[in-house]
């Protein structure tokens, strides 16, 4: 039973981000009632479940990113569009040189711009760890010059994917009923797991998000997992930004993956994730990730004014957060525990327990007599 | 550094003044490069006075995100609610029924409501600022488009005369080719730049609200064991820091005359640039208020030396960003030598307790 209850402790964290995301799904639901039909077109299903996992795609990649660092780092990384862009411009150039694209080329492109993801991490790693910058300055540096450095990669255009492998990527193999990057969002999240299961990474994260100098005293350097998480950092921007050029066919350095950094890091706080770094959980932000995805395309179907939509996003981002704000949340607990109180001395009098207490009160002070 | 140290051994240098005294000599560093790469320009005075003409509004929102910064905290609503205010009041203008006075009173109103949001959802509900200041800024672009999309030119008579209203001053100036005189113009933004600057530095240094906002974004647990109502004093700076870009979005009406959807974008990042620059820290509890001036006149030097370069449009955000990285990386080494000369100095006593403390300090000498 405790152990049940350790667990349920542990998992109560994601009633929030949950009950939000249900709550928005009956919304959609009450809005029309064939929200969850998925129709099969041309051997592939398509619908607004899938659709919603096929948007969030980038964002829930960049959001697991943002929750190591977060948790490690104490602060977040606002340059993930800009890494993500360069990296992908690179990947765009390596395959636009190879003339005859095979599946090797665009694995070969990816890893390349996988390790360009690494050198952008690490460029943010160093600053924040060994020079102790706060992370959002640090990272500030590529947010205001990484869209031009993606730019000039670019050779001053926006090059076009015109490829049959990339546009599978970005939408469907044949023969496949579900879209690419869903699959590839998939096998990410449980390569993250496995991860997360087999490693230290929790721990020593935790440890150095907690408290930097107590991780170091007990022999986990806090420099090199910070430098750890901001190399994961750039490698799940390298993957966001592969599924989002290939999702687009052309790379447009401008506009590819802009402002993301805002949503993954509300994804990361809808989570129940501490901004202030200490313990996270990867759950939650993925789940928080998705939620954003629905709210934006269930304020699109609810026919809001689209000049209005930030607004109501805004609004409703505010009313959730003072729901789970520590100060409303032991408030609640209070209420909860009077109205508790309140309910068994009702039932206790309702069957007739109140003369079974005087009775066994009395019994008492008889034995104490004798 | 060490000499500094030398110099003043009794009163050492406070983090705050030391990361102001490396934002003043970077500023006047960079000054002199542009002195020296473009005398014809950078010598003239009005180049230095049209820092503060073209950019009074991003001087008051960094104001503003700096006493927020101070108090360990960050507000990222700042350019969008600058924006937010520009459209209301060229609409207030525009629509015949509002004059100056009911436009002012407008801008800090609009100010004063996202401050008080703010300020009550982070200090009395403990709310995480970076979330509740992005919604915050969601909110004020969401209602900046559902007020008006188009650009909306302000064209108010009282309006547009306090607009083209400069103040000259006599006795600077320069003597153009023709041999005329031309002196120096500063608009009226300016003034209230100066007065701001002024007023917060005051009450930073010695109100009693500026002292507690030290203690509060140095440490809000020991705040609170000295009895600082820690709650009150980080509302009261997100009020103020709403406030300011209030204000700062008059100004910016003052500065461009015209509501855009595109007014103030970006300026949320530009003023946590200017204030890094200027020697405030994000962690909070450091920093002097001046530093605010100083890093946005540093930031917006680079910004004008590199257009006199003439370097291509894209590259300048790329050197911005390597002279960002360069100055970031220099304080953090400033810092990091200090605290090592810190830790040499404060350790002894305590670890070596037999030895005599005379002997300690001549062979610390």
């Amino acid at each position: 039973m405790p152990r049940l209850k350790r667990q349920f402790e542990r998992l109560s964290h994601l009633f929030l981000p949950l009950s939000v995301l249900v709550f928005l799904l009956i919304i959609n639901l009450i809005k029309g009632a064939d929200y969850f039909k998925i129709t099969m077109i041309n051997g592939v299903f398509y619908g607004n479940i899938p659709n919603i996992l096929f948007g969030a795609s980038e964002l829930v990649i960049l959001s697991i990113g943002m929750t190591l660092v977060t948790a490690a780092a104490r602060g977040q990384d606002i340059s993930i569009g800009e890494s993500g862009a360069i990296s992908s411009a690179i990947f765009v150039q390596y395959v636009l040189a190879a003339g005859e694209v095979t599946i090797w080329t665009i694995l070969a492109g990816f890893l390349i711009s996988c390790v360009a993801g690494l050198v952008i991490g690490a460029f943010n790693g160093t600053l924040v760890s060994f020079f102790n910058v706060q992370p959002m300055v640090a990272t500030l540096i590529l947010f205001l010059g990484g869209r031009s450095i993606a730019f000039i990669i670019d050779g001053k255009v926006s090059p076009i994917l015109a490829n049959p492998i990339s546009n599978q990527i970005g939408t469907v193999i044949p023969g496949v009923p579900i879209q690419t990057p869903i699959i590839l969002t998939a096998v990410f999240l449980v390569l993250v797991a496995v991860v997360l299961k087999t490693t230290n990474l929790r721990l020593y994260v935790e440890a150095v998000g907690i408290n930097p100098s107590a991780a170091r005293l007990n022999g986990i350097n806090p420099k090199k997992v910070i430098f750890l998480t901001f190399l994961l950092m750039g490698i799940c921007s390298a993957v966001a930004g592969f599924i989002a050029v290939n999702k687009a066919g052309r790379h447009d350095s401008v506009n590819l993956l802009k402002f993301i950094m805002m949503d993954a890091i509300l994804a990361v706080a809808l989570g129940g994730n501490s901004l202030a770094g200490g313990k996270f959980s990867i759950t939650g932000s993925i789940i928080g990730a998705y939620t954003i995805e629905v709210l934006n395309r269930t304020l699109l179907r609810l026919e809001v004014n689209p000049e209005a939509i930030k607004a109501f996003k805004a609004v409703f981002i505010i009313i959730l957060m003072i729901l789970a704000s520590p100060v409303v949340r032991v408030f609640a607990r209070k209420l909860l525990d009077k109205t508790k109180a309140i309910v068994t001395s009702y039932s206790v009098r309702q069957t007739g327990g109140l003369n079974k207490a005087v009775v066994s009160i009395t019994d008492s002070s008889a034995k104490k007599e004798e | 550094m060490g000499s500094l140290n030398r110099c003043k051994p009794k009163t050492r240098l406070s983090n705050s003044t030391l990361l102001f005294l490396i934002a003043g000599i970077i500023f006047l560093l960079m000054y002199g490069i542009a002195l020296i790469s473009f005398p014809v320009s950078f010598r003239q005075f009005q180049t230095f006075f049209d820092f503060f003409n073209l950019n009074a509004a991003l001087f008051i929102v960094t104001l503003g995100m700096c006493i927020v910064m101070i108090g360990g905290g960050i507000d990222i609503s700042v350019g969008a609610v600058c924006g937010l205010v520009t459209m209301a009041c060229a609409l207030l203008l525009q629509s015949g029924t509002g004059n100056i006075w009911g436009a002012l009173l407008l801008a800090l109103g609009i100010g004063l409501a996202f401050g008080l949001m703010h300020g009550y959802l982070i200090a009395y509900l403990e709310i995480q600022p970076f979330i509740i200041t992005l919604a915050g800024m969601f909110l004020a672009q969401g209602l900046l488009t559902t007020l008006h999309k188009e650009p909306l030119n302000v064209t108010k008579p009282a309006f547009v005369a306090l607009r083209r209203f400069t103040i000259e001053i006599p006795w600077l100036g320069t003597v153009n080719r023709l041999g005329v005189f031309i002196p120096c113009e500063i608009k009226p933004s300016v003034i209230v730049v100066v007065v701001l600057v002024l007023l917060y530095a005051v009450l930073m240094k010695w109100s009693r609200f500026g002292r507690n906002l030290y203690a509060v974004g140095g440490n809000r647990q020991s705040a609170r064991m000295l009895g600082i109502n820690v709650k009150k004093t980080i509302f009261l700076s997100y009020v103020l820091c709403g406030l300011t870009a209030g204000i700062s979005g008059f100004v910016f009406l003052l500065t461009t005359g015209a509501g855009n959807i595109g007014n103030g974008a970006l300026y949320e990042i530009k003023a946590i640039a200017a204030n890094v620059m200027g020697g405030i820290m994000l962690n909070g509890g450091v920093g002097n208020l001046l530093g605010a001036p100083i890093g946005t006149l540093t930031l917006l030097t680079i910004n004008e030396l590199i257009r006199a370069a003439g370097v291509q449009s894209n590259l300048q955000a790329i050197v911005s960003g390597l002279l960002l990285y360069l100055f970031i990386v220099l304080q953090s080494i400033i810092m990091s030598l200090r605290d090592k000369r810190k830790f040499r100095l404060a350790l002894p006593p305590w670890l070596k307790p037999h030895q005599p403390p005379e002997g300690k300090e001549a062979g610390n000498q």
